[in-house]
């Protein structure tokens, strides 16, 4: 019988296993490929054992935690440490880097979360990924990218951290890139190529930040090891009457801008929606449930080193991130694309929670957000599956009946991202609003910033719920659109909501040497008129009347996209709408019909419920008072604490608890009151957002056609992603092609140049090597030769075959001898 | 008779097998010369023999030799033969095919 303490002679070993499983796994299924029967059969069993592992581990976790122990094990305790960079001679001990296993309450709760959502999107690609022929190497990148998650979970010190940060970006960028290979993935295929390099591009300058933040800490502290780290800040903040140092501050701002790159936080966020051209399950566990988490991991294993001043920018940031994305979401028809906007805005809103010092709170919606939102993308690839690679909303409508699993899942997880009480989503999202409101109603903490975060959190709150039921009101309502197979691509394409390039605009950009300008709709941005936003938001409401069966409406809803976008695409397109129009006209649907949507195998939809589930009760199983939700304890909170996640030394500094019993009181008071408010307001937004969905896509179609009309430009710029792209574009882009060229002149010109001259040197000391040569060189080699020959002329008289006079020869020798011997 | 005179025939016998090979333009002639030579150092050996310490050495060496010199000489016949074949003629000057 297993024990539920934690033993770290044995335990340890199972959590160097964890990460090692998809490691062996990978190294496995790379090097045998399709020689490897079943490999991906094998891969996903060993998650499934990654997952047991992880959960039992973390039940371990809970265990402790609900018998008051403080759950906090370093590997150094089994004996288990890794010296590296390690010298013993001249280099002080203090300066070696030693490496170990962290496994704290944060690390117990992220690696079951981690586990388990792997298990369910390998399970998941083996359905939504068969058939591709790049399929035994995605299944290798998956893998090797889970081991890089797991190691950077368990990793102790900062270093670690960052070489498996790093590594998970390189297989992001692997995995975005999955269909660059494939040219029979007509959509993707060149979108998915400049979307990987965007993503790791745009990525890396948060990671250089976050290497600057590293440096400076080792050059101050000389340890990158966590605990060490927490305690040095300690000091180093005590020792300076305590105020943070400027250097340590700009260390904060610099692990944060590694947050922003990895967690896409504005305004490096411009490359998780294009990471979107990786296939499904890779958005749902990499750009949805665990990578982009990573950042916000940082944060809260960084959180004692962040100074005020860094903490009002986290929150800032955070807070603008959350309602810019969410208003972002509100506008796309592609159904990745909304779902990708609202991870930006929740892992906005988990940044802006450690900002307002709800740093247990923004852990705990980074796990409840994996659950729900990796079942929301898993969802969302199973429509995209059973739809035949459609992923418009406007095609799609009426799945409930055809897709009921695939529905129920994504109802349960849009009900708990949209924060409706008693799912996953409500409880996390409820903290992370509550801190902001304890942030606020205490005077002394009081600051405009946290104001601002939680005014810009609330509207985002209902914005999420707004457009969570939209989409699932487009999607899985209403009478299904998709009937019109030649439009699909051209009507797509046509309108905004096309998230994805048009391949021949990036062709015609390669033609300048601009790949930049491939930007997801950006050959649409430059031909964008206000008229066309309008025409766009027309059809959609004309497909709102399809819904009520006339179809008719619909048809001409898609004629009229394409034909906006006949407006500025190449003549072959154009040719190609009109065909399509024609045959309609004779009737000639058959073919068109063939393809019915249809439910997602077995293997798909497993991973879909169990994800569900999670995102039911992964909030709050575990219940302290289950009978009172609003009352309740989630499991979370009771494990993960400041004092748990620090040691009480450091919580009680950087997170203190009132001291004194009218100061306890006061809190009390507090708190309850902040818990009360949040409650209110949570609840409210979330009911905000919901009716206004039911109203705007169920009872009223007409309204949103109406409300864009209304808004114009503002519309637009809301569509065009507030011009953010084409803003990078105008300015980092353009400056480094500038760069580019500058360089290239450089090259021609200073470097050629340079070379240049080296070489006619060179030509010209040649000449003296060359004379040094002929004369020297060759003299001796002639000279060996001339003798050579004298002395064979010499001797070749001699040589006469005569045995006579060989034997003369040798009397001669004999005699001359004999006298030499006697007259000597 | 002393030793010397025995050692004078021998080195008379010696000088004129010498001679024999050298000069003659008959292989047949040079064959007797190397008899010639043979044969005085036979008569070195039984002379030293006689007139040293020693037992029978002498005497044993000598007829080693003379049967040796009888195996030599069925030797060198053949490749006389085999020379006569090949050019026709057993004058040495005429078979030079040893400065090749």
């Amino acid at each position: 019988m297993m024990s539920l303490a934690f033993d770290p002679a044995t335990d340890f070993k199972l959590l160097l296993a964890v990460p090692a499983i998809p490691l062996v796994g990978y190294v496995l299924q790379i090097f045998l490929r399709k020689r490897l029967p079943h490999g991906d059969k094998l891969l996903t069993l060993g998650m499934f054992v990654v997952m047991c592992l992880t959960v039992y581990l973390g039940a371990k976790g809970l265990h402790a935690a609900y018998a008051g122990e403080r759950f906090f094990h370093h590997s150094s305790e089994a004996g288990l440490e890794f010296g590296w960079l390690y010298s013993t001679g001249t280099v002080p001990a203090a300066q070696n880097l030693v490496m170990g296993v962290l496994y704290d309450p944060l690390g117990a709760a992220m690696l079951a979360v981690v586990g388990i959502v792997s298990f369910c999107v390998h399970l998941f690609s083996i359905g939504y990924v068969h058939g591709d022929k790049r399929y035994s190497i995605f299944f290798a990148n998956i893998s090797l990218f889970t081991f890089a998650m797991l190691g950077l979970v368990l990793a102790d010190n900062l270093l670690v951290l960052f070489i498996f940060w790093e590594l998970m970006g390189a297989m992001s960028y692997l995995l975005i890139g999955h269909f660059s290979h494939d040219p029979g993935q007509p959509f993707f295929h060149r979108w998915a190529t400049w979307a990987c390099k965007k993503a790791f591009l745009t990525t890396r300058v948060g990671d250089v930040l976050l290497f600057v933040g590293i440096f400076i800490l080792w050059d101050k502290f000389h340890t990158l090891r966590f605990t060490e780290l927490w305690a040095a800040a300690k000091e180093t903040v005590a020792a300076n009457g305590g105020e943070f140092p400027t250097w340590l501050t700009w260390a904060g701002l610099c692990v944060f801008g590694g947050t922003v790159g990895k967690s896409a936080q504005f305004p490096l966020h411009i490359w998780l929606p294009d990471a979107m051209a990786g296939p499904t399950p890779v958005s749902a566990m990499i750009h949805a449930a665990t990578m982009v988490a990573a950042g916000v991991f940082l944060l809260g294993r960084m959180y004692p080193l962040l100074s005020p001043t860094v903490l009002s920018v986290v929150t800032v940031v955070g807070a603008t991130t959350a309602l810019f994305a969410a208003t972002i979401g509100t506008t796309c028809y592609d159904l990745k694309a909304v779902l990708a906007y609202s991870t930006i805005s929740q892992l906005g809103f988990m940044v802006a929670a450690v900002g307002l010092g709800g740093v247990v709170a923004g852990m705990f919606h980074m796990t409840t957000h994996a659950f729900f939102k990796a079942c929301l993308f898993l969802s969302a690839g199973s429509v995209i599956h059973g739809c035949h690679h459609v992923q418009d909303m406007r095609l799609m409508g009426g799945l409930r009946k055809k897709m009921p699993i695939t529905f129920a899942c994504m109802l349960i997880c849009t009900l708990a991202i949209a924060g409706v009480p008693y799912f996953a989503g409500f409880f996390s999202k409820d903290e992370v609003i509550k801190a902001g409101f304890l942030k606020i109603l205490d005077r002394r903490t009081f600051d405009g910033w946290s104001l601002y975060a939680l005014l810009a959190l609330s509207l985002a709150a209902a914005l999420t719920a707004f457009y969570m039921f939209r989409l699932i009101f487009l999607t899985f309502y209403g009478e299904y659109r998709g009937n019109q197979k030649q439009h699909r691509f051209s009507a797509m394409l046509a309108a905004e909501g096309v998230e994805g390039p048009d391949p021949n605009e990036h062709a015609a950009h390669d033609d300048h040497g601009a790949a930049h300008g491939a930007h997801d709709d950006h050959g649409h941005a430059h031909a964008q008129d206000h008229g066309h936003a309008h025409g766009d938001e027309h059809g959609h409401a004309a497909h709102g009347h399809a819904a009520h069966g006339h179809a008719a409406h619909g048809h001409a809803a898609h004629g009229h996209a394409a034909h906006g976008h006949a407006k500025h695409a190449p003549a072959p397109k154009v040719a190609h709408v009109v065909h399509a129009e024609k045959h309609d006209e004779h009737g000639g649907h058959a073919e068109h019909h063939a393809h019915e949507p249809h439910e997602s195998p077995l293997v798909m939809t497993v991973a879909l419920m169990i994800l569900g589930l999670l995102g039911i009760f992964g909030g709050h199983f575990w219940l302290t008072e289950p009978q009172n939700v609003f009352n309740a304890h989630p499991w979370f909170e009771k494990l993960v604490t400041p004092t748990t996640l620090y040691g009480e030394e450091i919580a009680s500094w950087c997170a203190p608890e009132p001291v004194g019993e009218a100061a306890v009181e006061h809190f009390e008071h507090l708190e309850h009151a902040a818990h009360l408010d949040a409650l209110i307001v949570s609840s409210i937004v979330a009911g905000t957002g919901i009716l206004l969905a039911i109203l705007f896509y169920l009872v009223w179609p007409g309204i949103p056609g109406r409300i864009v009309a209304f808004l114009g430009q503002a519309y637009t710029a809301v569509r065009r992603k507030y011009y953010i792209d084409e803003l990078v574009d105008a300015t980092v882009l353009k400056l480094t092609w500038k760069l580019t060229y500058f360089q290239k002149w450089i090259d021609e010109n200073v470097i050629d140049g340079l070379v240049k001259t080296v070489g006619a040197l060179n030509k010209f000391l040649g000449v003296f090597a060359a004379l040094f040569d002929k004369i020297v060189i060759d003299g001796a080699v002639n000279a060996v030769a001339l003798a050579s020959q004298v002395f064979g002329a010499a001797f070749r008289l001699v040589q006469t075959g005569r045995i006579q006079q060989y034997a003369a020869f040798a009397v001669g020798g004999a005699v001359l001898t004999a006298a030499w011997l006697i007259l000597a | 008779m002393g030793l010397g005179a025995y050692v004078a025939v021998s080195g008379a016998l010696f000088a004129l097998g010498l001679i024999a090979i050298l000069v003659r333009r008959n292989v047949i002639y040079i064959l007797m010369g190397i008899e010639m030579i043979l044969n005085a150092a036979n008569i070195n050996f039984v002379a030293f023999n006689r007139f040293g310490s020693m037992k029978l050495d002498g005497q044993m060496f000598a007829i080693f030799t003379i049967i040796l010199a009888a195996a030599e000489a069925a030797v060198a016949l053949a490749i006389v033969l085999n020379v006569f074949y090949l050019f026709d003629s057993i004058k040495p000057s005429e078979a030079d095919l040893l400065r090749e």
